[in-house]
């Protein structure tokens, strides 16, 4: 039991730290698009990105085994490789990052917004490429609300249940915190449930605790 | 924080690694309907510490696992808990073709709170006396379309509606019932036996429900059906059918 509490713990706090890796460069770039560019189909976007926070997470994970299915799109090109996604940790990691992925963007966007228009003006006339603004500016001045939305996405990829399960199963080797949840409450284990269910309110109380910390205190602050 | 991450990181790809390293055993993912996660579990135990034969449990409702086979998942052994979805699997051509069998039966039981003083015998007196009922969701899951076969039958069905209480697996129908949310619920009886915080009212007799069966088939996409077909056959023998029955499963078709 304490192993495997160990072991299920260990694998969910690597998976949605991948997730969070996974999530981090395509975040980034849509938060800072809806934050500083005009262009057309940028609702689309907006709200394309927003979809997994609203849909129900089964339905999510219904897209993403079409998707990532050996008869998928993505999926065929990913096993003419050699690469399976279907039930093991890459299906895991995929499920968690696109559910973290609007809560990522949400804080990043607010990030970058509150980022002064001017600092970025200054560098450009003074001759940095808008690449090199990025990095050296926006990005650093942004860091706190993207290290925000990273450890929102981080904590809602620990307790992703619903899309996980579809692509992952609930195989020995891509069980996570949420679903050995599930598991035991099937199988009426209730002590063994509940010792799992603290782990993750503690991990979860954690993240949550440190995200919210990086965005009521703004940059100077505390 | 980044020495934690890296940590972190080192750790995942050493699992994942050791997932995916060289395999000299057999292993074989057996796709399951919950209902019979409490048998399937010590049986794959007791079957990968007799032959070796790794035995992976993906246990969901019968709907999501054909969901999953169509979408190209890597199933070996599929058992349903209805027809319909083994239907689904079939008719996409991915049944191992010769190797499905209807592997058990079960019964619907309609079950109370323990320590209920409900003195409930029959359907009639069910309609009657019992206030909420649960039953798994009778639009989609195998239990729950089953119950509202029966209820149908016996033409209570549109009497009952505004009192049944759709849950998403009969397992949920029956914690339902265990934390007394409802009067009574409506599961199989393996569900029953399994729990001692509910109590039996009465068993739907055999000839006014419908007929449950749970089909089993090796997938025609198993990287090993030789040794898929060797795992469902132990399922068919004595063995496994001991364990079967003690859990309150009907056997069928017990054949070669």
């Amino acid at each position: 039991m304490t192993s495997e509490l160990l072991s299920v713990t260990s694998f969910t706090v690597a998976m949605a730290a991948l997730a969070t890796l996974l999530m981090l460069p395509p975040g980034v770039a849509v938060a800072w698009l809806l934050a500083r560019r005009r262009f057309p189909g940028r609702s689309m976007l907006e709200t394309l990105v927003s979809l997994p926070l609203v849909l129900p997470p089964v339905a999510t994970g219904l897209i993403l085994l079409w998707v990532l299915g050996r008869r998928g799109p993505l999926g065929r090109l990913l096993a003419q490789t050699g690469l399976e996604m279907l039930f093991t940790w890459r299906a895991v990691v995929v499920a968690m990052a696109v559910m973290g992925l609007p809560l990522l963007v949400r804080a990043a966007r607010a990030g970058f917004e509150q980022v002064d228009r001017r600092y970025e003006q200054v560098a450009a006339t003074l001759g940095a490429s808008p690449s090199r603004v990025f990095i050296t500016v926006s990005l650093p001045l942004a860091g706190r609300g993207v290290l925000a939305g990273a450890l929102l996405g981080f904590s809602r990829a620990l307790g992703e249940f619903g899309a996980t399960i579809m692509v992952a199963g609930a195989l020995p080797g891509t069980r996570t915190i949420a679903i050995a949840i599930f598991g035991y409450t099937e199988t009426g284990n209730q002590a063994a449930a509940v010792t799992m269910l603290s782990v993750s309110a503690a991990i979860a109380f954690g993240a949550l605790f440190l995200s919210n910390r990086l965005t009521n205190h703004p940059a100077g602050a505390t | 924080m980044y020495r934690v991450i890296t940590m972190v990181l080192l750790a995942a790809c050493l699992s994942a690694c050791g997932s995916g390293g060289a395999q000299p055993r057999p292993r074989l993912i057996v796709a399951a309907a919950a209902s019979l996660t409490p048998v399937i579990e010590p049986l794959a135990q007791a079957y990968e510490r007799d032959t070796g034969t790794r035995v992976e449990l993906n246990l969901a409702a019968s709907s999501t696992i054909a969901a999953q086979m169509i979408a190209g998942a890597p199933i070996d052994l599929f058992i349903s808990a209805d027809q319909a979805q083994m239907d689904r699997v079939d008719e996409a051509g991915l049944i191992h073709a010769g190797t499905r069998v209807d592997l058990l039966g079960n019964r619907l039981v309609v079950v109370a709170p323990a320590g209920s003083t409900l003195e409930v015998r029959s359907l009639a007196a069910l309609v009657a006396a019992v206030g909420r009922i649960a039953l798994a969701d009778p639009a989609a899951v195998p239990a729950g379309v089953y119950a509202r076969r029966y209820l149908e039958s016996a033409g209570v069905w549109h009497q009952l509606q505004g009192r049944l209480v759709p849950t998403r697996s009969v397992r949920a129908a029956l914690i339902t019932v265990e934390a007394g949310e409802v009067d009574a619920g409506i599961v199989y009886r393996t569900d029953a036996l399994s729990s001692d915080r509910v109590t039996e009212l009465f068993a739907v007799p055999a000839t006014e429900g419908p007929e449950i069966r749970y089909p089993a088939a090796v997938a025609a996409e198993s990287g090993d059906p030789e040794s898929a077909g060797r795992l469902l056959a132990h399922l068919r023998g004595p063995q496994a059918g001991a364990v079967f029955e003690a859990a309150g499963f009907i056997l069928v078709g017990s054949g070669p």
